[in-house]
C-alpha cells in the first residue's frame, strides 16, 4: 500500500506530530511505501533546525531527519505555512532579505499542491493534528 | 465501504467524540489516541453511547501506549480493544478512508 | 482515475487559522482535476454566516472567499444540518446558496463514499 501523512500540529506543544512519527515508523516496518509526509499549519515547526530540546528529551525534529535519511522519505513543508511561521530555506531567506535560514536537512519547502498530489497518488492519507 | 475515525481529544473538554458518534455508521471503526483515550474509561461523558455503538457493530480501539502513559489501564470500559501502532496501520488499511477528529 | 476527496472543516473562522487553511487546500486542489467536496460541520458552519467584517481584526474575509469555491470547480459544498440547528443559524443567514444540507446519517454515508478525508 502507498501511504502519505499530513501533519498539522507543532511538535512538543501537542502529541500529534509524535503520533505521526510513530505511525510512519510502523508503515515502514510493515513494508508499505511512504510516498510523502506533508507538514502544514503549525506542523511547519517540525522543520526548524533551531529547536534545541534538553538532552534527556525526545528530539522529534532530529527523529524526522534520521527517519527520512534511512528510508529516503519526502518530507515537504507547505511554503505558505512555513514562511508565515518563520521557517525558511536559503533561497526564501534571500528573497525576503532575512539574516538567516533554518530549514532542517531532509525537509523541502513546496506548495500546497504537494498535499493534493499525495492524496492522488496514495492509497491512504492519514492526518495528524 | 467504511471509515476509520480517530479521536485525539479528551471528551471531558472537547466535542470531537460526540460529533464522531453522531455521524459514524455501521462497520466503521473508532480509534482513540493521545488525549482521546480518556474516552475509553468507564466514567467518560459518552461512555453509555459508546457501549451502545459497540453493541451495534462499531469497533472501538484505543492506543495502548497512550492508555498506559496516562495510567488508565484499570479504568477501561468493556469491549474496547487495545492496539499498538502496527494494528493502527492495519486498521487504516481495513477501512477505505480515515477521518481524524481534532 | 480521479479520486473522491472530501475536506471536512469543523473550526470557526478567525480564532484559529484552521478554517482559512482548509479553504486554501480546496483552492489548491482544483488544478488537480479530482472530485473535491467540502463539508462544514460543528463550529465550521460559523464560516458560512453573512455580515462578517473581518477587517475589524485585520484578517481576510472568509465569507468573501467562500463564493470562489464554485469558480474553482468545487460544486459539492455541504453543511451539516444538526450543526446549523444547534447554533440557531437559519438558511437565509448563509453566504452560499448552493449548499447541500446533510443530516447525521447523510454525513455518515458521504464519508463512506470518499477515497480520502482531509480534516480540519
Amino acid at each position: 500500500m502507498i501511504f502519505s501523512l499530513a501533519v498539522y500540529a507543532a511538535p512538543y506543544s501537542s502529541q500529534a506530530s509524535y503520533s505521526a512519527y510513530k505511525f510512519a515508523m510502523a508503515t515502514l516496518e510493515q513494508g508499505h511505501k511512504l510516498h510523502r509526509i506533508f507538514f502544514y499549519q503549525d506542523g511547519a515547526h517540525n522543520a526548524t533546525n533551531l529547536a534545541s530540546p534538553p538532552q534527556d528529551e525526545f528530539n522529534l525534529q532530529q527523529a524526522w531527519q534520521s527517519l527520512a535519511k534511512d528510508h529516503n522519505l519526502d518530507l515537504v513543508v507547505c511554503i505558505a505555512a512555513a514562511l508565515r511561521r518563520g521557517v525558511l530555506n536559503e533561497s526564501e531567506a534571500k528573497r525576503y532579505n532575512k539574516p538567516s535560514h533554518n530549514l532542517a536537512d531532509e525537509f523541502t519547502i513546496s506548495g500546497l499542491g504537494q498535499l493534493v498530489e499525495a492524496a492522488v497518488v496514495s492509497d491512504r492519507l492519514i492526518s495528524f493534528g | 465501504m467504511s471509515t476509520l475515525h480517530t479521536i485525539n481529544k479528551s471528551p471531558y473538554s472537547h466535542n470531537t467524540l460526540t460529533s464522531c458518534l453522531a455521524v459514524c455508521s455501521e462497520n466503521d471503526g473508532i480509534l482513540l489516541l493521545e488525549d482521546g483515550v480518556f474516552g475509553a474509561i468507564t466514567s467518560a461523558p459518552v461512555a453509555d453511547e459508546l457501549q451502545k455503538l459497540i453493541q451495534n457493530g462499531i469497533s472501538v480501539f484505543a492506543l495502548i501506549s497512550d492508555i498506559k502513559a496516562r495510567g488508565l489501564e484499570d479504568k477501561l470500559a468493556p469491549n474496547i480493544k487495545l492496539v499498538d501502532y502496527n494494528i493502527f496501520v492495519q486498521l487504516t488499511i481495513n477501512h477505505r478512508s480515515v477521518q481524524s477528529w481534532y | 482515475m480521479s479520486k473522491k476527496i472530501l475536506l471536512i472543516s469543523r473550526q470557526a473562522p478567525y480564532g484559529k487559522s484552521t478554517a482559512r487553511e482548509a479553504i486554501d487546500i480546496a483552492l489548491a486542489a482544483s488544478v488537480y482535476d479530482q472530485d473535491i467536496g467540502i463539508l462544514f460541520m460543528d463550529d465550521g458552519v460559523f464560516q458560512l454566516l453573512k455580515n462578517q467584517q473581518s477587517n475589524q481584526i485585520d484578517q481576510k474575509n472568509i465569507a468573501s472567499i467562500l463564493p470562489a469555491l464554485a469558480l474553482y470547480g468545487i460544486e459539492n459544498i455541504y453543511a451539516h444540518q444538526e450543526s446549523l440547528n444547534a447554533r440557531a443559524i437559519r438558511a437565509d443567514e448563509l453566504i452560499l446558496d448552493n449548499l447541500q444540507l446533510l443530516n447525521n446519517k447523510d454525513v455518515g454515508s458521504l464519508l463512506n463514499q470518499q477515497d480520502h478525508l482531509l480534516s480540519f
